[in-house]
């Protein structure tokens, strides 16, 4: 069995930054395991441009974003192997994983860094009524189509979810010669960016109609056309408002959920609000040696965290293998409000300089954060939180010296 | 006149609320750096944006382009006419000019990924 320091699961952009630190801090016996044909991940697919304004200061394309990674990971010698599916890891970090060319083989790391991705959530979640014809694809599945294949996957379009990825479809979609009728989001705020709803459906104007959702699919081998209809507080459809669109694709935009089952198999613990592992701020998971990072911890909202988190990974991991280090098991709990859907990292274990991302559950105008432990209070004033952007704060040193600290949201 | 747009420079889409007078910014609000307000005055006598879309190229495969500088908001399908009756030769670098001035916009159209 081949044995390797440091193996990273995902060639996407978090395995590839994190690959990358790995090898500057000294790694040089490590592994990429990509299932894909080439590196790159899902930014191959996202040909919009937007990505890189943070870590490069210059508004990229999603293939031009990746190709500075790729680079970079060949410039290093950095090895990896593609067309190779990872289907198990274990507890003692032996990874079993599968190609055309060598079939079923196992592989021993020293330290592992989970960088799947995510995936998207598919339409059996929605409990939508109706037959199921052809014409339904997630969002991603119609990007795929459209940007790497080149099909356009319908001609009139109703969009489900007001994600960005939805957004960046209907305008993709549009360029392209098909005729978006409508996306609906049934959250009365869209989850997606202002300069989308800008630039993807104002642009074009492509109408936005917020609480609204689709209650019936129509059509028997295609889709014919979807009903919509207003929904109230609760969310449920109001009889009175149903409306008949005629179609013939719905794409499906309503959320991602972090790719884990590799990590349920090796035991380690994952989070409710997150759907990835619990880690901390080292992204350690709760099994030793065992790191996350990208949109496998959390659903990032921009790849340039991705990448900042794929570098704590990478170091983190680098420094377990070289100083044999173990965790420290003197825990500082981070505690928040209701109003706080999750952090990352869930808890700290070191004194070290701790950056901490979380999520709002809902949309607060007009609001300071509190971070507090023992008797140190810190607040950051904030015109606007929205569950749809992730936030940060740095927690200053002297904050670190409790059991827990605590994040909240106050009233300005 | 008083209009309000959502500043597309960076992902923090600031709400702008602006009063105008013969399209020449007086007053400007919500903007959280000195990018907003050329981006108002931009949008307000000739919005542009960036165009990103496919070609196709020689072998069957579709590469993905942008244009290097933003175009005029009005000439955006024009461009995709053009783009979508080319074919692109390979082996191509990111970065290479696929298209050169297209429409006279001064804009290129340029390659964002490496192809053999």
């Amino acid at each position: 069995m081949d044995n390797f320091d440091i193996v990273i699961i995902g060639g996407g952009p978090a395995g590839m930054a994190a690959a990358i630190t790995a090898h500057q801090e000294g790694i040089e016996n490590l592994l990429i395991i990509e299932r894909d044909d080439s590196l790159g991940g899902i930014l191959r697919q996202c040909i919009h441009n937007g990505f890189g304004l943070h870590k490069f200061k210059e508004e990229l394309t999603g293939p031009e974003y990746a190709l500075k990674y790729e680079k970079k990971v060949k410039e290093l010698n950095i090895p990896y192997i593609l067309n190779t599916m990872v289907t198990d890891i274990s507890e003692d970090k032996t990874i079993t994983a599968t190609s055309s060319e060598r079939g079923i083989f196992q592989i021993k790391a020293k330290s592992i860094i989970l960088a799947m991705g995510c995936r998207e959530r598919a339409k059996g979640a929605l409990n939508i009524a109706g037959s199921r014809p052809a014409g339904i694809y997630s969002a991603g599945t119609a990007q795929k189509f459209v940007n790497m294949k080149g099909y356009l996957p319908g001609k009139d379009i109703v969009i489900l979810g007001s994600g960005d990825i939805g957004l960046i479809m209907a305008r993709r979609m549009t360029l392209e010669g098909a005729k978006v009728h409508a996306v609906c989001e049934i959250m009365p705020y869209s989850g997606g960016l202002a300069r989308n709803i800008q630039q993807c459906l104002k642009d074009f104007d492509i109408p936005l109609k917020l609480s609204h959702t689709v209650i019936e699919i129509h059509g028997k081998e295609r889709v014919e056309g979807v009903t919509i209809a207003k929904v109230d507080e609760k969310r449920n459809p109001i009889p009175e408002t149903k409306e008949y669109i005629p179609c013939d694709t719905l794409l499906l935009s309503v959320g991602l959920i972090p790719e884990n089952e590799l990590s349920k198999g090796a035991g380690i613990k994952l989070s409710n609000a997150t759907s990835g592992a619990v880690v901390d701020q080292k992204r350690q998971t709760s099994v030793e040696g065992i790191f996350a990072c990208g949109n496998v911890l959390h659903v990032h909202d921009l790849v340039d965290y991705v990448s900042d988190e794929g570098e704590i990974a990478g170091k983190s991991a680098a420094e377990y293998v070289l100083n044999s280090k173990t965790r420290n098991e003197s825990l500082i709990k981070i505690e928040t409000d209701g109003k706080i859907r999750y952090t990352v990292p869930q808890y700290i274990t070191e004194k070290e300089n701790t950056k901490i991302y979380f999520r709002v559950d809902n949309i607060y105008n007009n609001k300071k954060i509190i971070l507090r432990s023992n008797s140190n209070i810190k607040t950051f004033k904030k015109q606007k939180l929205l569950p749809g952007e992730m936030e940060t704060i740095t927690v200053p040193l002297e904050f670190l010296d409790a059991e827990s600290i605590y994040i909240g949201l106050e009233d300005l | 006149m008083k209009i309000e747009m959502t500043c597309i420079i960076c992902p923090v889409g600031c709400n702008l609320e602006i009063e105008t007078e013969n399209k020449k910014i007086i007053k400007i609000k919500g903007n959280t750096c000195p990018r907003g307000e050329k981006y108002a005055q931009t949008e307000i006598t000739n919005p542009v944006r960036t165009l990103t879309t496919t070609i196709r190229c020689s072998n069957g495969e579709i590469l993905p382009v942008r244009t290097d500088n933003p175009i005029p908001k009005e000439l955006i399908f024009k461009c995709m006419d053009i783009i979508n009756n080319v074919v692109c030769i390979l082996p191509i670098s990111a970065g290479d000019i696929i298209i050169e001035n297209i429409l006279n916009t001064g804009s290129n159209i340029i390659a964002s990924k490496e192809m053999e």
